[in-house]
C-alpha cells in the first residue's frame, strides 16, 4: 500500500508538471510603431491557439533610442518580466551576453534567411537573435523627368550626380519650381552612418572595421567616397540636407521637389498615395556604385527577435521567436504591410508579388545588402558609429577633409577598442 | 530669561520634528541613486555585463595613461576628452545667454500681469501654455516651425526679407545654438514670470500708494523701490532656473540631438551610460557635472549674497 | 506732458506688450493647432490659418484605448506629487525660514545640491530602488520619485517668501499661545496663497510633464502617463512623425492645465492685508 502511493503521486505530478510546461506565460517587447502591435496581437493569438501558451505584448515608444536605452536597463537588471525582444538590427550583438545562442534551436530553419542577416546577428559564433522582417535602402529616381531630359536611371554616383545637376539646372531655368538633385539623410545620426557606408562600401573602401574586428576604414577609396558626397551638398542637394532624416527627405521628394532620393521601402507606397505629388512618377533601382568600387552596397536595416537570458521560459520563447520568422508569418506580414521577408524563396512567391508587388523588385538590392560592424564591434557599436556619423557630418560641412577626419577617425577607434573589441 | 530658552529650545526641538519628513524623503529618493553614481564613477562598471564583474579602478575614468604598447600610448579619460570640455562650455554658454534673457523677459511679463487690466485671468493662462505644453512636444513643434523646406519660420523672414534663402536653423552648425535658445526661452519663461509676479502680489500695496501721491516716476519706483523688495524672489527663480538650464536634457535630445555645437554634459552623460557602453565613464561625467555646478551655485550664492542663512528680520 | 496723456500713453504701452506677450506665448500653440486639423500631405503646406477641419486626429487619439485612462493616471500622479511636496515643504520651510538653529545654512544648501544632479543619472540607481521596493510598474513609484525635482524647489521658494512675512504676526500668535503648528497652519498659510499656488502649480505641471522617469519605471499601457502615452504614438512607419495626432494629443493634455490656471489664478492674489500688519 504504501509503496503504490508514491508512484502514483509521482505520475500525478509529473502529469500536472508537464501541462503546467506546457502553458507557458510569455511576455514580448516591441516598439509601437504604425499596425505593428496591432498585427503582432493577431500573429500572437494564432499562436497561442496553436501553443496553448499565453503571450502578453510590452510597448514601447517609436524612438529608438528611448526603446534601446530601455533594453539595456532592463536586461542589466536581471529583469526575468520579459521573455522575447524585438531589436533593431544593430541592437542585439550590443546586447549579445543577455541573450540565448539560438544556433542549435535553428539550426533547421537558419539556411532560409538572407545570409548578410544572418551574419550580422552573429557574435563570436552564436546566433543571437533570429531575423523577423529587413529593410535595406534604394535610389529612388522620376521617370518622369529622366525621361523629359533623355537620360537612363545612373549605374554609378558619378552618373547620378550629373544628371541630376542637369535636370535641376534644366528645370529651374524653365520655370520647374524649387527642384532640388538629390535628397538623402544627412543628418548626425545613425541614418547617416547608413548613408555613409554605402558610399564607402560601393567604392571598395570596406565596412569601417572588417569582420574580423580590424578598424579599415581610414583608406584612400572611403576618403574618395565621402569627399564626393560632400560636393553634393549646396549644389544638388539643398544645404538643409544636413538636418535631414528619413522624413524630411521624403517630404522634400513627395512634393516633387526633388529629382532622386535615398530612401527606404516604407517611403514607396506612401509616395504612390493619392496626396502625394509624385504618385505613379517614380521608380527604384539599386544604389550607385563608386569610382572605384565594383558592386553596389545598401545597408541592412530590419528587425529580429532575441531570447532574454533571464527568462524562466526560454524553450517556449524559442518557439515564439521561430514561430513569428517562419515562411508563413513572414508571407502575412509581407502581404498585410509590405515588411520585407528575410526568407529568400518569398521573394519569388506569386501571391505577394501580386499584392505587394514592391517586394519582388526588392530582391536585387537585398543581394547587395551590407551590415553595419556591430557585430565585430559588439557592445561597443554605438560609440563607434557615433564617432563615424561625425566624422562624416564635419566633412559634409565643410569642417576639414575627407582624409583628415578619417584619420581623426582612426585613432578614435583605436582608444575605443584597447586591446580587443 | 528662562521662559526664553524654554521657548527656543522648544522651537528647535519642532523645527527637526517639521524637517524630519522631508530630510527623510529626500535622502531615500536623492541620497542613495546620488551616492551610488559617485561611487559607479571609481568602477568599471559595464550594463553589457554582470554587476559582479565591475571592480574598483579609482581615478581611471577622470585620467588613464593607455598603453599600446612599444612605446606608444596616450592619456585618456575625462579630464583630457575634448568633447567633455566642449559639452561644458556648451552647458555654460547656454546657461548663461538664456537665463540672463529669460529673467529680463520674465520680469517685464511679471509687471505686465501685476497690472490691473480687462482680460488679465486670460493673458496669466496663456502665458502658462508654453511652460505647459510637454517638453518632446513643444520641441518637435519648434522643429516643425524651424524646418528648412516647410517650415513657417523660413516663410515669414522670407516674406518679410529678412533672409534670402532658407535657413536651416536646427542643423547648421552656426544657428544651432540660436535654435535652443530660442525655444528655451519661449518655453521657461513663463516660470520665471511666475516667480516674480507671486513675489510682486506679495508686496504691501501702501508703498505704491505713498508713492503714487507722492507723484514719483513709475521708472524709478521700479529700480527704486520694488525691485529691491522682490529681489529674493528674483534671485530665487534666477538659481533654480540656472541649476535646471546647467542640466538641460529633454530639449536638446528632441530638438538637436547629436549636434556637437549643442551638446550639453547632461546629453553627453546620458549618451556615455546608456547609448555607448560605457556606464562608468556616464557616471563620472554625473559626477563631474555635479561638482561644476556645485561650484557655479557658491560663487553665485557668495556675489550674490544670498541669504542662505536667513540674517535678516 | 500732462498727467492725463501719461496716462494714456501708459495704457497704450501696457496694451501693446499684452498683445505681444500673448502672441508670443500662444502662436506655435496655435500653429500646433491648427496642423492637427490637417490631413496627410497638407502638413507639407504653409499656411497661417486652417483651410480644412478633419476631426479624424482627435478620434484616432482619444478613441484609441489607453488615452483617456493615461489622462487619468497623469491626473493622480501630479495631484499626488503636488500634495505631498507642498505638505512636506510647508512644515519644513517654517523650521527653515523661522528658527534659528545650527547647520541651517548647510541643510538649505544640501537641499538645493539634490537640484544639481542630472536626472539620467539618478536613473539606474532610482530603478534599483523601486524593484527592490516592489514598486516597479505602479503610480506610487512615480510620485515617489518626482519628489526629487518638486521638494528642493517648493522647499526652497516658500522659505524664502515666509521668511518675509513679518515677525510681528509671529510674535503676536506666540502670546496669544499658539503652538508651532498652529502658526504655520492659522497664520502664515492664508498669507502665502500665492507663493503656495504658484509652486504648486509649476510643481503639478513638472509631473504631468516628466518623461523619463515615467518611461523607465511604469511600463504597463494601462498605468503609463501622458507624456509617454504621446511618445507611443506613431505614424504608418518607424520614420513617420504623426504630426496631426500628436497636436491633437497634446492640445487635450494641455486643455486641462490651462483651465487650473485659470481657476487659481483668483487665487493668486495681492498683498498682504493691510489690517493684519498695522493693526
Amino acid at each position: 500500500m504504501p509503496r503504490t502511493m508514491p508512484v502514483a503521486l509521482a505520475t500525478l505530478s509529473s502529469v500536472i508538471a508537464l501541462s503546467a510546461a506546457d502553458a507557458a506565460d510569455l511576455s514580448i517587447v516591441s516598439g509601437a510603431v504604425g499596425n505593428d502591435i496591432v498585427e503582432l496581437r493577431k500573429h500572437l493569438d494564432i499562436f497561442q491557439t496553436e501553443t496553448g501558451h499565453t503571450v502578453q505584448i510590452v510597448t514601447m515608444p517609436a524612438s529608438t533610442t528611448d526603446q534601446f536605452g530601455q533594453y539595456r536597463l532592463w536586461l542589466s537588471a536581471q529583469n526575468p518580466d520579459i521573455d522575447v525582444y524585438r531589436t533593431d538590427v544593430i541592437w542585439a550583438p550590443q546586447l549579445a551576453t543577455h541573450f540565448v545562442d539560438l544556433t542549435e534551436a535553428t539550426k533547421d530553419v537558419v539556411g532560409e534567411h538572407f545570409p548578410a542577416i544572418i551574419e550580422s546577428q552573429t557574435v563570436d559564433g552564436q546566433l543571437v537573435a533570429l531575423p523577423m522582417f529587413t529593410d535595406a535602402p534604394a535610389l529612388y529616381y522620376r521617370t518622369d523627368l529622366l525621361e523629359k531630359h533623355g537620360e537612363e536611371p545612373p549605374k554609378t554616383w558619378v552618373e547620378m550626380q550629373e544628371i541630376a545637376a542637369k535636370i535641376m539646372e534644366a528645370e529651374r531655368s524653365s520655370g520647374g519650381g524649387d527642384i532640388y538633385g538629390f535628397v538623402f539623410q544627412g543628418s548626425a545620426y545613425e541614418g547617416l552612418t547608413c548613408d555613409a557606408l554605402e558610399w564607402v562600401k560601393s567604392n571598395g573602401g570596406g565596412q569601417i572595421v572588417s569582420p574580423d574586428g580590424e578598424i579599415t576604414i581610414n583608406n584612400p577609396q572611403a576618403a574618395e567616397a565621402i569627399n564626393l558626397a560632400a560636393g553634393w551638398i549646396g549644389t544638388i542637394a539643398p544645404e538643409g540636407v544636413l538636418g535631414y532624416k528619413e522624413e524630411e527627405s521624403r517630404g522634400v521628394w513627395q512634393t516633387g521637389s526633388a529629382v532622386f532620393m535615398r530612401n527606404w521601402p516604407y517611403a514607396y507606397s506612401l509616395s504612390n498615395n493619392d496626396d502625394s505629388a509624385v504618385k505613379g512618377k517614380f521608380d527604384i533601382v539599386p544604389l550607385p556604385v563608386g569610382p572605384s568600387g565594383e558592386t553596389s552596397a545598401a545597408t541592412l536595416g530590419g528587425w529580429n527577435l532575441a531570447v532574454s537570458q533571464y527568462s524562466d521560459e526560454q524553450e517556449a520563447s524559442i518557439e515564439l521567436v521561430k514561430f513569428l520568422a517562419s515562411p508563413e508569418i513572414q508571407k502575412d506580414r509581407a502581404i498585410q504591410s509590405s515588411r520585407l521577408p528575410t526568407i529568400e524563396a518569398l521573394y519569388e512567391d506569386p501571391e505577394i508579388a501580386e499584392k505587394q508587388p514592391v517586394i519582388p523588385k526588392w530582391l536585387e538590392i537585398f543581394r547587395n545588402a551590407v551590415p553595419r560592424p556591430s557585430a565585430p564591434t559588439k557592445s561597443k557599436y554605438n560609440e563607434v558609429s557615433s564617432e563615424f556619423w561625425t566624422a562624416v557630418h564635419n566633412t559634409l560641412s565643410g569642417n576639414g577633409t575627407a582624409e583628415e577626419n578619417l584619420e581623426e577617425l582612426e585613432n578614435k577607434l583605436r582608444r575605443i577598442r584597447r586591446q580587443a573589441w | 530669561m528662562a521662559a526664553q530658552s524654554n521657548l527656543s529650545r522648544e522651537k528647535i526641538r519642532a523645527a527637526w520634528i517639521f524637517l524630519a519628513p522631508m530630510i527623510l524623503v529626500l535622502l531615500a529618493v536623492a541620497g542613495w541613486p546620488l551616492l551610488r553614481t559617485i561611487w559607479l564613477g571609481f568602477t568599471d562598471a559595464k550594463l553589457s555585463v554582470s554587476a559582479d564583474t565591475w571592480n574598483w579602478v579609482g581615478f581611471e575614468n577622470y585620467l588613464f595613461w593607455l598603453d599600446y604598447g612599444e612605446g606608444d600610448g596616450e592619456w585618456i579619460g575625462l579630464l583630457v576628452d575634448p568633447a567633455w570640455w566642449s559639452s561644458v562650455g556648451n552647458t555654460v554658454l547656454f546657461t548663461i545667454i538664456s537665463v540672463s534673457i529669460e529673467t529680463v523677459l520674465g520680469v517685464i511679463v511679471a509687471l505686465v500681469l501685476n497690472a490691473q487690466f480687462a482680460g488679465r485671468g486670460f493673458v496669466r493662462a496663456a502665458i502658462l501654455v508654453p511652460w505647459a505644453i510637454p517638453t518632446i512636444v513643444s520641441a518637435k513643434m519648434w522643429a516643425w516651425m524651424m524646418h528648412d523646406q516647410f517650415g513657417i519660420l523660413n516663410d515669414i523672414f522670407l516674406r518679410l526679407s529678412l533672409i534670402s534663402a532658407p535657413v536651416a536653423w536646427t542643423a547648421s552648425p552656426d544657428t544651432a545654438m540660436a535654435a535652443v535658445i530660442i525655444v528655451d526661452v519661449w518655453k521657461t519663461t513663463p516660470f520665471m514670470a511666475l516667480l516674480i509676479l507671486a513675489g510682486l502680489q506679495m508686496l504691501p500695496g501702501d508703498i505704491y500708494e505713498a508713492a503714487k501721491i507722492d507723484g514719483i516716476n513709475p521708472v524709478k519706483v521700479f529700480f527704486k523701490v520694488t525691485l529691491p523688495l522682490i529681489r529674493p524672489a528674483i534671485m530665487v527663480a534666477i538659481i533654480f532656473r540656472a541649476l535646471d538650464s546647467l542640466r538641460i536634457f529633454d530639449l536638446i535630445y528632441v530638438l538637436t540631438p547629436n549636434n556637437d555645437q549643442t551638446k550639453t554634459m547632461s546629453v553627453f552623460a546620458r549618451e556615455n551610460l546608456f547609448d555607448f557602453d560605457n556606464f562608468a565613464y556616464g557616471s563620472a561625467a554625473s559626477t563631474a557635472l555635479f561638482i561644476i555646478i556645485a561650484i557655479i551655485t557658491i560663487v553665485y550664492i557668495k556675489v550674490g549674497r544670498l541669504d542662505l542663512g536667513g540674517d535678516k528680520t | 506732458m500732462s498727467r492725463s496723456q501719461q496716462r494714456i500713453l501708459t495704457q497704450l504701452g501696457l496694451w501693446f506688450l499684452i498683445v505681444i506677450i500673448s502672441v508670443y506665448a500662444l502662436f506655435p500653440f496655435y500653429y500646433a493647432i491648427i496642423t492637427s486639423f490637417k490631413f496627410g500631405s497638407e502638413i507639407f503646406t504653409v499656411n497661417y490659418f486652417p483651410q480644412n477641419f478633419s476631426l479624424g486626429n482627435y478620434v484616432s487619439v482619444l478613441g484609441g484605448g489607453n488615452f483617456p485612462r493615461n489622462l487619468l493616471n497623469s491626473v493622480i500622479v501630479s495631484t499626488a506629487t503636488v500634495a505631498i511636496s507642498l505638505f512636506l515643504a510647508i512644515t519644513a520651510s517654517y523650521a527653515l525660514a523661522r528658527v534659528r538653529f545650527r547647520g541651517r545654512s548647510l541643510l538649505l544648501f544640501t537641499i538645493l545640491s539634490v537640484s544639481m544632479f542630472p536626472q539620467i543619472a539618478v536613473l539606474a540607481g532610482l530603478f534599483e530602488m523601486i524593484r527592490s521596493m516592489g514598486l516597479y510598474n505602479s503610480l506610487l513609484s512615480l510620485i515617489l520619485s518626482y519628489m526629487i525635482f518638486t521638494l528642493p524647489f517648493t522647499v526652497w521658494v516658500l522659505t524664502t517668501f515666509m521668511r518675509d512675512l513679518p515677525i510681528e504676526l509671529e510674535e503676536a500668535a506666540i502670546v496669544d499661545g499658539a503652538k508651532p503648528h498652529q502658526i504655520i497652519f492659522k497664520v502664515f498659510m492664508p498669507l502665502m496663497w500665492p507663493a503656495l499656488v504658484t509652486t504648486g502649480l509649476l510643481a503639478f505641471i513638472a509631473a504631468w510633464n516628466e518623461f523619463l522617469f515615467a518611461l523607465t519605471f511604469v511600463s504597463n499601457d494601462e498605468q503609463r502617463t501622458v507624456p509617454v502615452a504621446i511618445a507611443l504614438l506613431s505614424g504608418a512607419s518607424e520614420f513617420e512623425v504623426p504630426w496631426g495626432a500628436i497636436m491633437a494629443a497634446s492640445v487635450i493634455v494641455t486643455v486641462p492645465l490651462v483651465i487650473l490656471v485659470l481657476i487659481f489664478q483668483r487665487r493668486i492674489v495681492a498683498g498682504l492685508t493691510a489690517g493684519a500688519v498695522k493693526g
